[in-house]
């Protein structure tokens, strides 16, 4: 089955739901961009330096709109985690229990994006532990950041 | 706050409260609107008004059953009053009953009916996760990974909490044998007759770690209702008055950063009310008699009772503890109708009735000499509030 192979690429089943950063304001393009390229990024102030993620139209600092995406190291640590076994789409049925992570990014000023951790899903992560960006590439052309414990 | 400053201690009171019968999701034979008719009448009964002298409607969480809709069919003479606490969910409920006194005081209505209504049943769930094809704005980074609901939302900031102050299971399993403990004397309850052990609590399924299935919210049909009224009219109606302490609302700073990236993550963000709220009543926690926490999830109730300084979070373990948060002789009973695990989830309302009933003497679990109640609302969501309700 189709769905048999498109499982194996991805870590959560076909099915879903898919971002659409076109659809989506301008503020939130670069990031997708960015993740294409396999590259990470985080919105940052040109006035005031601050990083803040999830992006915004404003810097909550310095109130100023002049907002660019920096590339940063596609690592970070784990700030929490959860282990998730009730599915909440139907498409996720086959899929439990699987992990989502919180990781902080302490070289973006300590900014955190959720993604699923990558391997076992009944190991228990461990808080603190370093991990890195994988770049997992969607045929139906987007990528999303996912994490790995760093090698 | 200075001192001196005018706030809405002691100027409003609860002076009736109305109830539909509760049940589970889609239980209800009748609609949202008509469940919310019923506990509006009750509640104006058990005061001793005419519905028809109600002014003022007010709510939260996007309730469905807008105050014109229910003036004009209700046969209100005249609305005085149309409001609502702004955000998504039930750390909103004791903000109505908050906004509701403060419009009392200010004199803009006479009578307030706080009313919330669901049917889960005729409408969405709230436990399921919208599952759209796409997803735009900041839910492109949750949902996609699976990340959405509730629960899913409130376990990732438990585990902080936990990870911090090394919090055990056997903590949140007291909160929720707590509640199910509390509703067996509650014929009102859902799971009146269906008592909870330790056993089934730890062999009931994860719906996400940290959280067992007795850890999260039932879903319900139903609806609840308070008239409220300024205290001086309060004494002169039916039922002994429950007068309003202390309302607290809001938020500390970036609790709503997107995409989990508030500064405090392990908090039920009441940090920076519960010091105002115990301002405005000038008491101390210690000088509360017992206490309705909204159980969303057992473990935003652990981080909401440290918040509210009942205990250090060093000592949380060893504070709950079942026969701590029990009716009769626990330090602080909690959730004494059964609440939203146990009595029937109606975004909380259930809770400030059951305040409201401790104050007069009325609980089915009734703490002796009840003179201070307190209710949290929404703990761990982004915007919360809180009520302190005395004799």
């Amino acid at each position: 089955m189709a769905s048999e192979a498109v499982k194996s690429r991805y870590y959560l089943p076909a099915g879903m739901p898919m971002p659409d950063p076109a659809r989506s304001a301008p503020y939130h393009h670069g990031f997708w961009e960015a993740a294409r390229r396999h590259e990470l990024v985080v919105q940052r102030c040109r006035s005031c330096a601050t990083f803040q993620f999830g992006p915004e139209e404003i810097c909550y600092r310095c109130r100023g709109f002049d907002l660019h995406w920096e590339r940063v190291e596609p690592a970070g640590t784990i700030f929490s985690w959860e282990r998730i076994w009730h599915p909440s789409f139907p498409a996720l049925k086959e899929a439990c229990p699987y992990l989502v992570v919180l990781v902080e990014l302490p070289q973006a000023g300590g900014v955190r994006m959720l993604g699923n951790l990558i391997g076992d899903p009944r190991r228990d992560p461990q808080i603190e532990a370093p991990v890195e960006a994988v770049f997992e590439d969607h045929d139906e052309g987007f990528t999303l950041v996912q994490w790995r414990a760093a090698s | 706050m200075a001192s001196d400053a005018p706030t809405v201690k002691d100027k409003a009171a609860i002076a009736g409260l109305g109830e539909t019968k509760y049940y589970k999701r889609g239980g209800a034979p009748v609609s949202e609107f008509r469940l919310a008719c019923e506990a509006i009448i009750k509640a104006a009964e058990d005061a001793g008004i005419d519905v028809a002298d109600i002014d003022g409607l007010a709510s939260y969480a996007d309730d469905r059953n807008e105050p014109i809709r229910m003036a004009s069919a209700l046969g209100l003479k005249e609305l005085h009053l149309s409001n609502i606490f702004w955000s998504g969910g039930g750390g909103g409920v004791a903000g109505a009953i908050g906004n509701a006194a403060a419009a009392i005081a200010a004199g803009y209505a006479r009578y307030v009916c706080v009313y919330r209504s669901l049917a889960q049943g005729q409408f969405y769930r709230f436990g399921a996760a919208p599952a759209p094809r796409t997803v735009t704005g900041g839910a492109m980074y949750t949902l996609p990974y699976g990340m959405g609901t509730a629960a899913q939302m409130i376990a990732l900031r438990t585990r902080r909490f936990m990870h911090q102050y090394n919090v055990r299971q056997d903590t949140m399993a007291a909160v929720a044998m707590a509640s199910y403990y509390h509703a067996q004397f509650n014929p009102r309850a859902v799971m009146y007759g269906r008592p909870l052990t330790r056993e089934q609590y730890d062999n009931s399924r994860w719906i996400v770690e940290p959280f067992h299935l007795y850890d999260c919210c039932m879903e319900n049909d139903g609806a609840a209702a308070v008239i409220m009224t300024s205290a001086e009219r309060a004494r002169d109606l039916k039922q002994r008055p429950a007068y309003l302490m202390a309302s607290a609302q809001g938020s500390g700073f970036r609790q709503g950063a997107g995409v989990h990236n508030s500064p405090d993550y392990g908090t039920s963000n009441f940090k920076t009310l519960a010091p105002r709220l115990f301002e405005m009543a000038g008491i101390g926690p210690a000088d509360v008699d017992v206490a309705q926490c909204y159980e969303n999830f057992t473990g935003a109730v652990v981080m909401a009772l440290v918040e509210h300084g009942f205990c250090a979070p060093e000592e949380v373990n060893d504070f709950c503890r079942f026969e701590n948060l029990t009716w009769p002789d626990g330090k602080l009973p909690i959730n004494t109708s059964g609440g939203n695990l146990a009595e029937c989830y109606v975004h909380g309302m259930e809770l400030v009735l059951e305040a409201a009933r401790q104050v007069r003497g009325t609980s089915t679990c009734q703490v002796r000499d009840c003179e201070i109640s307190l209710v949290v609302a929404g703990p761990a969501v982004p915007l919360v509030s809180d009520l302190i309700l005395h004799r």
